[in-house]
């Protein structure tokens, strides 16, 4: 067992993890933050999406020794300081972008992500960009309207509903 | 108070607060006291002979608590089957022991033989690799017709062959039916796949098993849909615990689609082994054994045959589907392709004799069950796919021939055996050429040929049968169990309400909906209502959520459960006003004194219930509590059309979906938001249907493509923004709320859309192709131009 210490959504934290131990592991287990999900073992559906060092990154694909030293974000860091929902999160809200909420979390990271560096995707981008994420409830279309909504777009003339 | 928000309003979901910041409570977050972990040895091989289970290696391994093997449960039973089907001959079904660990044999890859129980994960799946099995290995049988052939090796040797069942559906049409093919002006025949498929909800089953051993409770949190079916299933068929002493417990469920109704080996090990070995058990599937163990859906092969007269009229149905149950009996896999299959065969049109033939088969394979839809997608693919070659045999319009043969009087009785009691299929063809834009389909047949892609259109329709069912007609059909719904409505003093329900939701959004149909009986606010499910120490006996039937079941107990409250509320109001208990209004939440101007508010009536110091005590009990069971009168039918338009790249067969549109009709609806999003997943499943998805076994029963590496699942690019309307409503006439349901239409009524707009496409270039199987793979659609 390896001490292991990290920022997680602006907090210093630190637990031992085993060589072994993926991000997700510690994360979910070590520090109990359990919004991140793990959906699959060949590192597909992204249910574990997280931000290292403002990259995102599926945290099952990363030993949590790989991390020691970054800054981590995950869905428990995307809600506004007084706790009320983050702009991506009140659009996904909003717009009925999520179901039984198991993919939600890495859907919610990789949102951020693309807009941190694509503020007005086309539909076209958001889906691309989603392409390492699966979701089975929605069938995608209020997932790619709440993304684009959350950028600001206005998603009236998406497809009628 | 006000009513806003109540039935008919879209309602944001008030679960996303937690989903969304990462406060949901599925069960792999939660972590027991003391608690030790599973992991399962399970066959490489599909089919051998389990000669013996060497354990000692892994018992010495660190933190191994406990090995357990098969013979662990040789005093316990089986997992039971739900649902006994009665053959053509009358005959009972074949229905084989299906050990929580295998015994004397392995039959599918995937099945369990040892389990080891350790301190960490790690360490539990270090000692199950050093588990030695002695396997000899035997052949497998995988192609459903070659497990009927005399000699085929046996799945299970005390049977007499790998035949389940042999149902003919009705029977007693089936001479009438031939006469009616002999006398037919024409007849199209179609031989199909109905292509396996794996539900992959995208939170694997976890199971966590408690003990306690000063009261001698045992508790089950599991990934349920159901979970007081477990209980049931579990605690008198396997485990032998009454009910009072085992609670099962679903919490955020991360999607179900029909595999997680089921009672699974997994749950009956974690609940044994907690109570063996006295502390917590916990088990969480990864998705590759989720691949091998979680049940499969679909997998039909079907030859259908419709007859017509020369005005194009259908005058009789004829299929004969071979239906693969995998290695054991799933909890409900023998009704799938009978009684939720057969029943559907009319599908929306007056074709007055049908036959159904259904061969269950027994195979090495992940045991088969309801994958969302359950039946009723096999039967709309086979039918709507026939008429639509038929269309093209006779070169007559796909629309034209559905619109001729349309059901347009209601109730209406099928020939098999199901009374339709609303619907207005003209009405919804009519909305979807509105909504698909179909006037303009051929402006975009140009522009894709000026790009030079092939386009199709595929128009289809579908009926379904949700809201299961009547108790007393499903127990004639073989169930085993009731299939009602409860309610228990708890009026706080203050004014406040908890609605305790059967019902379980996994995405489906009932602690939003459930509320607005109780807010609005009393006239109050919704967010006065919160909704309690999934946990049997809880909830009234209720039987769960599947065949999208938690708001026509579920919410019509509901519905019965606050009839009861208003009716003493009223009481307790004439009371306090001092008038007669009939001419008690109630509006807006206020009870008033009909023709006066007196009234009292709702909070007063409840308050006056738990302080009853001028109450009618001599005459009502204090409180307001109510419980209510339904059990519906009938099944209700949802139906609707769809329509999908493809581009085909003719260079290399790759198929997109350029549109898709659904006009549905689910009667009245209370979230409109909620029944979109339904829709769109279906859809979407649908299509991952058709043109993507296929769990693929080898000759030798290995599953080639067990995970998401492997198997297609679709994602964001594969699909469009969805077209969808359900402004045609004929409300349900047996059912309190007028509802029909809506989770299962979309992945019923979408596969046949999207493979009849790839055969039009085709067909348009020139092609005389009139099928491909599904899924419709570039390699497939590419190869079927070559020919």
């Amino acid at each position: 067992m390896t001490q292991v210490s990290m920022t997680v959504n602006g907090k210093a934290v630190s637990a031992p993890a085993e060589g072994r131990s993926l991000l997700s592991t510690y994360l979910r287990e070590a520090l109990q933050l359990t919004g991140t999900h793990v959906g699959c073992d060949t590192g597909q559906c992204g249910a574990c999406t997280v931000h290292v060092n403002g990259k995102m990154v599926k945290s099952c694909n990363m030993f949590a020794t790989e991390a020691d030293g970054a800054e981590i974000t995950t869905v428990e860091g995307m809600a506004n300081g007084d706790g009320s929902l983050g702009v991506i999160q009140q659009a996904f809200q909003d717009h009925h972008g999520l179901q039984c909420g198991f993919c939600t979390p890495g859907m919610v990271m990789a949102a951020a992500a693309l807009l941190k560096d694509n503020p007005k995707p086309s539909e076209a981008e958001v889906r691309a960009h989603l392409s390492g994420n699966l979701c089975r409830c929605t069938g995608y279309h209020n997932i790619v309207k709440s993304i684009m909504a959350a950028s600001g777009q206005d998603v009236a003339a998406v497809a009628a509903e | 108070m006000p009513a806003d928000g109540g039935i008919g309003a879209p309602n944001k979901r008030r679960e996303d607060i937690r989903f969304l910041t990462g406060k949901g409570n599925y069960t792999d977050d939660m972590n027991k006291r003391g608690q030790a972990y599973v992991a399962f040895a399970r066959s490489q091989v599909a089919h051998g002979t389990l000669k013996g289970v060497d354990t000692s290696a892994a018992e010495a391994m660190p933190g191994v608590v406990r090995v357990f093997t098969g013979a662990d449960f040789a005093e316990v039973g089986g997992i039971p089957c739900g649902w006994q089907i009665t053959d053509k001959h009358g005959e009972v079904m074949q229905e084989p022991a299906h050990p929580v660990l295998a015994q004397g044999k392995v039959r599918h890859v995937g099945d369990p033989y040892a389990a080891v129980v350790a301190e960490t994960l790690d360490q539990a799946r270090d000692a199950a690799e050093a588990i030695e099995a002695d396997i000899d290995e035997l052949p497998a049988v995988v192609d459903m017709k070659a497990a009927l052939l005399e000699g085929a090796p046996k799945v299970h040797d005390d049977l007499t062959s790998n035949l389940c069942y042999d149902w003919g559906f009705v029977e007693e049409n089936k001479a009438a039916v031939d006469e009616a093919f002999a006398k037919a002006a024409h007849v199209t025949t179609l031989d199909l796949v109905n292509n396996r498929l794996v539900a992959n909800p995208m939170e694997p089953r976890v199971a966590i098993g408690d003990y306690d051993s000063s009261a001698g409770d045992s508790t089950l949190y599991t990934t349920s849909q159901n979970p007081h079916v477990i209980r049931l299933l579990m605690g008198a068929f396997v485990l032998g615990i009454p009910e009072h002493k085992l609670r099962v417990v679903a919490p955020d469920v991360g999607g179900g689609f029909g595999s997680k109704i089921f009672h699974y080996a997994e749950e009956a090990f974690c609940t044994f082994a907690a109570k063996a070995i006295n502390r917590p058990v916990k088990w969480t599937s990864t998705r590759s054994e989720a691949f091998i163990t979680d049940c499969h859906g679909r997998d039909h092969v079907t030859t259908i045959q419709l007859a017509l007269d020369a005005e194009n009229n259908f005058t009789a149905l004829r299929t004969d589907t071979h239906a693969n149950m995998g290695a054991y009996l799933s909890t409900f896999a023998p009704s799938v392709p009978t009684w939720l299959h057969g029943t559907l065969m009319a599908g929306n049109y007056k074709t007055p004799l049908i036959y159904v033939n259904v061969k269950a088969v027994f195979t090495n394979t992940v045991p088969v069950d309801a994958y969302r839809g359950a039946g009723r997608p096999e039967a709309t693919y086979q039918l709507e796919r026939v008429i639509s070659k038929a269309a093209m045999e006779l070169g007559v319009d796909q629309i034209a021939l559905r619109r001729q043969n349309f059901i347009t009087e209601f109730p209406y009785a099928t020939p098999v055996a199901v009374e339709y009691d609303t619907g207005d299929y003209v009405a919804t063809m009519d909305k979807l050429e509105q909504i698909a834009d179909l006037s303009g389909f051929e402006a975009r047949l140009k522009a894709s040929k000026a790009k030079g892609k092939l386009r199709g259109l595929g128009v289809n329709c579908y009926i379904e049968a949700c809201g299961i069912a009547p108790s007393n007609l499903v127990g004639q059909l073989g169930a085993r169990a009731g299939l009602y719904e409860s309610a228990t409505v708890r009026v706080n003093a203050t004014g406040g309400l908890v609605v305790m329900t059967g019902s379980h939701s996994h995405g489906q959004g009932h602690e939003t909906a459930f509320p607005q149909v109780v807010a609005s009986m009393i006239g109050i606010d919704p967010s006065m209502v919160e909704i309690v499910h999934g946990d049997t120490a809880n909830t009234p006996m209720g039987m769960g959520t599947y065949g999208s039937r938690s708001l026509a079941v579920g919410g019509s107990a509901m519905v019965k459960a606050t009839e009861k409250i208003i009716a003493k509320a009223k009481k307790i109001a004439a009371h306090l006003m001092e008038a007669a208990d009939s001419d008690i209004e109630l509006k807006d939440g206020q009870f008033s004194v009909a023709g006066t101007d007196k009234s009292v508010a709702w909070g007063d009536v409840t308050l006056a219930a738990y302080v009853p110091h001028n109450y009618p005590l001599e005459e009502i009990e204090p409180g307001l509590e109510e419980t209510a069971f339904y059990d519906p009168a009938n099944f209700t039918y949802p139906s609707g059309a769809y329509a999908c338009e493809v581009e085909i790249d003719p260079e290399t067969g790759k198929v997109t979906i350029e549109a898709f549109a659904a006009a549905d009709d689910f009667g009245n609806i209370v979230n409109p938001m909620i029944v979109d999003g339904q829709v769109h997943g279906g859809i979407g499943q649908g299509i991952g249907q058709a043109l993507l998805e296929g769990a693929v076994y080898d000759e030798d029963g290995q599953l080639l493509n067990g995970s998401f590496m492997d198997y297609a699942m679709p994602r964001a690019d594969d699909v469009p923004f969805y077209t969808v309307d359900h402004s045609c409503q004929t409300p349900c006439t047996h059912n309190p709320l007028g509802v029909k349901g809506c989770g299962e239409a979309g992945a019923i009524g979408s596969p046949p859309a999207v493979v009849n707009a790839v055969v039009d496409a085709l067909r348009r270039n020139g092609s005389d192709i009139t099928h491909i199987d599904m899924p419709l793979t570039p390699s497939r659609v590419w190869s079927a131009m070559q020919s």
